[in-house]
């Protein structure tokens, strides 16, 4: 060790060279490597009361996890499931779960902190160097490997029997279509179906209302106040007397097509000419889904008439014709057309004309 | 006792082993007869490895990839894996009488009901959050101190598969609740899914077995899940480890060390001791995360409804840097011929892997431009390799900045700032500031050269003030002691590649490639002037000792 104590200026060049615990000095190369430094005995290698004590540490935490297990198991036996505890700075939480984690966490801790503090207190901690040989193989293994390789290529007659290599890679090209050919039945083939949604079944003579949410009732125009969002599903039609409901088998997949936002905007305040005629007296009805990548927009902004979609916040301008105005949305949210039948109700007579949700290869709107 | 010759004759050879002396040695003599367990213990029983707090990083994502398998097969006992639709009339009264589907039933069985089974549920989920983190650090330690250098350049690409495999399992892992956030995020897996050219829709409906979501997609995921992704990890793994063994593990340079040699500690007893303690350390911490800390409370978020979201909707924390690139990327969408391609999806889409290739072709790009084909078993100081610690952190740079682009919602709401500069940051922030970061760090690690080459030349500061006759005050610099020489001076320092010359001797031109020529810049890059500081010599150490200055 080298001392801080310097008197002259040339000593640590005496100091360099009696680091090498003895080796040699090595007076012409300051650099060269001194070898290992020799091992210095630990407070435990030396005192054995300081070693009784470190083994008494390590079976104290041994003692430890073991109360901790028999605390796991009091705890799983004792605690009912949903009693709730309050503790500080968590709050009211499961005291079940925050027993039997802690007593676990006890448990396991202890054991490791009892092995390594075993491992570090009273086990050698004399530092060996172990050799290493190169990885490769010397020449003459090598050789030897490549004659063998060569002598069992030339009995196999691999390379000299061409029919036989040929049809075997061919053979063996061919038998994983097997498998290829299995997993057709996985779904079904794309066809049109992400071109239409269940409004496709509205027309001007059998039109479908347009059903709230949550309270399962067709609206009115003057049900939608502005500045309001309301979320609309398909009410009865041909094929779902009762409306679109949650206990239908297919609802998922069908409100992941269907799903509308309505929204009321003052039709003076309406930019785009089109989307206000496919609107009901400033009644519009977009669709729910987000077009990049189907989230759905949940967000709207009464005064600047903005949906955002909480995923990735994309943002629309519904009174503009439902445009992109940020984020990475890459067209517009559909628009479904929309009237009132003879009592006044708002009504569908038509599908979207463009399919709703994320775009892909085969949409040609 | 050796067997007396026989009489017979020479059948099989008999064992000429001594009689064993006790029952432990006779067990281990029957399995070495027949699984040859001596010459395996010879090589490994006593094998030697270097201490270093970095090289128990691996060591975390092996024991969380156990605690992830134990806990997860606890789970599979009562998880239902089924999107049949039922009515929950379970424990958890705000969810009683809605409807949802089996597996976001079982998974609130398994939170209110199993006794343990919310601690097991968590544990399996902060290990998985931990076993990435880990993954992720451990793959940095060894990208900066150059441990994957020959002959470990293909256990580094099992490890970078590992890690692939790790994001992938994570989310399909979260995705099993059908929890109103998971459904999300497979609906946004379905939008990226789309918007592949050509094949898009086909994948979709094969995945989802029809239309979104359809009942198969849970089930698919849950065999993806526990079976097929842990199953190749598993064989990596072991692959992984073997190769570790098999290499001996790399080690810091310093006085006895060498590039023939490992210095350390014998695995029995003190690896096993520390390394198997270890195990328990890692499992009673993510115990106690579980005890105190909620992670995916699923019961919060309501069984999943396409038409239904939450906001502040984020992945794991792994997928945030991919959610970053989703998220910022602009809204490109070219329609032609009928055709749409959703560029603003696909980009970020094949950037994704392409973002993690870079970081897992980096050894074999590495050892192209430097040309050396010897083995390397002394890390390197991240200092001594600038231009390789400043592409590590250009890297983790971008990846952190996609990241804050994945959450920066959550960033708008709790530091109060325009969502849209956040985006409009980060677009910009993901090319200028790696480009940045690596200068400041290239030149930051030159700068730590020649703080070393300094002190390899004149020493130390010893804090002694000293006045010399003539009334000037210095600072007296001790010289560092050999040991800490040898370290500060051992690391080679190649030199650039040099292009032949122009013409041969006998004034022909020679031809360059573009590729050499290309090598050659890089390699100037990495080892020319700007790349790093000459070590200092023995004679500039000489020169400045034998009395010529003194600080």
């Amino acid at each position: 060790m080298s001392h801080d104590n310097i008197s002259d200026d040339k000593l640590p060049e005496a100091h360099a060279a009696s680091e090498g615990h003895g080796l040699p000095a090595v007076a012409d190369d300051p650099f060269a490597d001194p070898g290992l430094p020799a091992h210095e005995p630990r407070r435990t290698d030396i005192d054995e009361r300081a070693a009784k004590r470190a083994e008494r540490q390590v079976s104290l935490m041994f003692v430890t996890s073991m109360l901790a297990t028999v605390g796991f198991i009091a705890s799983y036996v004792a605690i009912k499931p949903d009693k709730l505890v309050y503790i500080f700075p968590l709050g009211h939480v499961s005291a079940l779960n925050f027993a039997l984690g802690m007593t676990l966490a006890v448990a396991l801790f202890c054991i490791g902190a009892g092995a390594v503090h075993w491992a570090r207190t009273l086990m050698s901690d004399v530092e060996m160097p172990a050799e290493r040989h190169p990885i490769e193989a010397d020449d003459e293994v090598r050789a030897d490997v490549i004659q063998q390789f060569k002598t069992g290529a030339a009995e196999s007659g691999f390379g000299r029997r061409k029919m036989i290599r040929n049809t075997m890679i061919g053979s063996m090209a061919m038998v994983p279509l097997a498998g290829v050919v299995l997993l057709r039945d996985l779904g079904p083939l794309p066809e049109k179906k992400l071109d239409h949604t269940g409004w496709i079944e509205a027309t001007p003579a059998a039109p479908i209302r347009l059903v709230n949410m949550n309270t399962d009732e067709p609206m009115k125009a003057e049900d939608i106040a502005v500045g309001s969002l309301t979320f609309a599903k398909p009410g009865p039609s041909a094929s779902r007397p009762n409306g679109l409901q949650d206990s239908d088998e297919d609802f998922q997949q069908a409100i992941a097509k269907d799903a509308l936002m309505l929204i009321r905007i003052q039709p003076e305040d309406l930019k785009d000419e089109k989307s206000k005629n496919l609107g009901f007296e400033g009644v519009l009805a977009y669709s729910k889904i987000c077009t990049h990548v189907g989230c759905p927009i949940s967000l709207y902004e009464q005064q600047t008439h903005h949906a955002l979609c909480p995923c990735h916040q994309s943002t629309f301008d519904l009174s503009d014709g439902a445009r992109v105005i940020f984020g990475p949305a890459g067209h517009p949210l559909p628009q479904l057309k929309i009237t009132t039948d003879t009592e006044g109700y708002l009504v569908a007579t038509q599908d979207f004309t463009v399919p709703v949700g994320p775009s892909f290869w085969e949409r040609s709107a | 006792m050796s067997s007396s010759p026989s009489t017979t004759p020479p059948a099989a050879p008999a064992s000429t082993r001594a009689k064993p002396a006790n029952k432990g040695e006779a067990a281990a003599d029957y399995l070495d007869g027949r699984l040859g367990i001596y010459s395996l213990a010879k090589a490994n029983l006593r094998k030697i490895f270097p201490d270093h707090w970095s090289f128990m990083l691996g060591e975390i994502c092996l024991y969380t990839f156990v605690i992830i398998i134990l806990t997860g097969v606890y789970l599979t006992l009562f998880f239902k894996p089924s999107m049949g639709e039922v009515v929950y009339n379970g424990s958890y009264a705000p969810l009683d009488g809605i409807r949802m589907s089996e597996a976001y039933a079982s998974t609130l069985n398994i939170s209110f009901e199993v006794r343990g089974g919310l601690l097991i549920r968590q544990i399996h989920h902060w290990a998985a959050i931990v076993f990435v983190a880990a993954m992720f650090v451990h793959m940095m330690r060894v990208f900066f101190t150059g441990a994957f250098r020959k002959p470990r350049e293909i256990n580094w690409v099992f490890g970078f598969l590992l890690l692939c495999l790790g994001f992938f399992d994570g989310f399909m892992g979260y995705s099993l609740p059908d929890d109103l956030l998971s459904g999300t995020g497979i609906r946004f897996m379905e939008g990226a899914v789309l918007a592949v050219p050509l094949v898009g829709t086909y994948i979709q409906m094969f995945l989802f077995g029809g239309e979104f979501p359809g009942t198969d997609i849970i089930p698919r995921f849950f065999t993806i899940h526990v079976l097929l992704i842990p199953g190749v990890m598993l064989g990596l793994l072991v692959a992984h480890l073997i190769l570790v063994f098999y290499h001996k593990h790399t080690q810091w340079g310093g006085p006895g060390k060498t590039e023939k040699n490992v210095v350390g500690m014998p695995l029995m007893p003190v690896y096993m001791a520390k390394a198997g303690g270890f195990f328990f350390l890692v499992f009673g911490i993510i115990a106690m995360m579980s005890a105190v800390a909620s992670v995916n409370p699923v019961w919060a978020y309501g069984p999943y409804r396409p038409d239904q979201v939450s906001t502040d909707a984020q992945p794991d924390w792994y997928m945030g840097f991919a959610e970053g690139l989703i998220r910022v990327m602009p809204g490109w969408e070219v329609r032609a011929w009928g055709h749409t391609l959703n560029l603003g999806v696909f980009i970020p889409l094949m950037l994704f892997p392409l973002v993690l290739v870079l970081i897992a072709a980096y050894p074999f790009i590495e050892g192209w431009i430097i040309g050396d084909k010897r083995e390397h078993h002394i890390l390197d100081r991240p200092r001594n390799v600038p231009v390789r610690t400043g592409l590590g952190a250009a890297w983790i740079t971008l990846y952190v900045v996609l990241l804050i682009g994945g959450g920066n919602d959550l960033i708008a709401t709790h530091f109060h700032l325009s969502l849209n500069d956040i985006t409009y940051f980060v677009r910009v922030g993901s090319f200028v500031l790696p480009i940045a970061v690596f200068y400041i760090t290239k030149r930051w690690c030159l700068g730590l050269q020649r703080r070393d080459k300094e002190k390899v030349l004149h020493g130390r500061e010893t804090g002694v003030i000293k006045r010399l006759p003539h009334g000037e005050f210095i600072e007296v610099h001790a010289q560092l002691p050999q040991g800490a020489l040898h370290t500060l001076t051992s690391h080679e320092q190649p030199q650039p590649l040099e292009l032949p010359s122009e013409v041969d001797e006998n004034g022909v031109a020679r031809k360059v490639g573009l590729l050499t020529k290309t090598r050659a810049k890089l390699s100037e890059g990495y080892f020319g002037e700007g790349g790093q500081i000459p070590k200092p010599t023995v004679e500039e150490h000489q020169e400045i000792t034998s009395g010529h200055g003194h600080h």
